[in-house]
């Protein structure tokens, strides 16, 4: 058997990963509070204030990088369907079930926070333009994931319902992107960009890119412990769940 | 002090973003971990329950 091939059955097994998340969980913990820390200071304190929003800029280094999360989150459950469907790998499904609550989340908070801003900068909470119609879809997206997976106990048929709708939904992720250049929308264009220049100056990007750091590896945090927990819940009659029960403080 | 909390007049909206965003961080934290603690729990019951004490049933002591 090649290395791929054994790589990937080890992680199919519900114990050894039991024990690796227990093992990168902190990690991803210790990355997530160096890069929140710093950014949450340079947030707050350590950038100006913008010279036309003021200090309400301030609620972009939390709304720019919770929106990037909502996108990046649905992305990685897409994926996590496909492999589903492909392989029935059955880490691949839990990684999606426990991202879709993350992902709403974001996905809230991206809304709340753009509608806290819009409101002293717009003169509205909210409109119905592309931007903001698509991230609401979003939302939708993730809370029909969490309802269509929970009613059905079925948990094989659980895991392809939801994997469907993970791969239709994606259609959405270039909607939203485009949103801004295809409609004139009231949301402004991207100011940050992965090629080309951003037309954003370096004070202010210091703080959204260690804040959208922060986000990635709080992610990543999360859906660890989660999965641990959803592997060990599903496993509890096991022996190696006894085993795991029995080692005291963990 | 106080013209930081308000942040230039627009204290009432950022100061709820920010919260907002900590409320969310700190309960999809909480939450698994609750989740695991009661399922290692729930596994030490049942083996109390079936007389096998959790922390003899380590692998190779039947």
């Amino acid at each position: 058997m090649n290395r791929f091939v054994a790589w990937f059955h080890r992680w199919g097994s519900p114990k050894h990963f039991y024990d690796m998340s227990g093992r990168w969980a902190p990690w991803m913990a210790g990355l997530f509070f160096l890069t929140f820390i710093p950014g949450l200071y340079y947030s707050l304190i350590g950038s100006p204030p913008d010279y036309q929003q003021g200090e309400s800029a301030r609620i972009m280094y939390i709304h720019v990088p919770a929106a990037w999360m909502s996108m990046f989150i649905y992305a990685v459950m897409a994926i996590a369907g496909a492999v589903t469907l492909i392989w029935k790998m059955k880490l691949a499904d839990i990684v999606a079930q426990v991202s879709a609550p993350i992902g709403a989340s974001f996905t809230l908070l991206a809304l709340v926070t753009g509608s806290l801003w819009g409101k002293p900068m717009w003169g509205t909470y909210w409109v119905w333009d592309a931007r903001l119609t698509s991230e609401l879809i979003l939302l939708f997206l993730f809370l029909g994931y969490i309802a269509l997976t929970t009613s059905i106990d079925d948990k094989r048929q659980a895991a392809r319902a939801g994997a469907v709708l993970a791969l239709v939904g994606v259609v959405n992720l270039p909607i939203i992107h485009y949103s801004v250049e295809w409609w004139s929308t009231l949301h402004q264009p991207s100011t940050v960009k992965v090629m080309g220049k951003s037309a954003i100056h370096m004070s202010m990007l210091i703080p959204l890119l260690l804040m959208s750091f922060a986000f990635k590896f709080y992610y990543a945090w999360v859906v660890l412990i989660s999965a641990r927990a959803e592997v060990l819940d599903r496993d509890k009659g096991t022996r190696w769940a006894e085993e795991a029960a029995g080692e005291k403080g963990r | 002090m106080n013209e930081f909390f308000a942040m230039g007049g627009y204290g009432a909206f950022v100061w709820p973003s920010y919260l907002l965003g900590f409320l969310i961080l700190i309960a999809h934290v909480a939450a698994p971990a609750n989740r695991r603690r009661r399922v290692l729990n729930e596994i030490r019951r049942r083996l109390r329950r079936e007389g096998r004490a959790a922390d003899k049933s380590s692998a190779g002591s039947e």
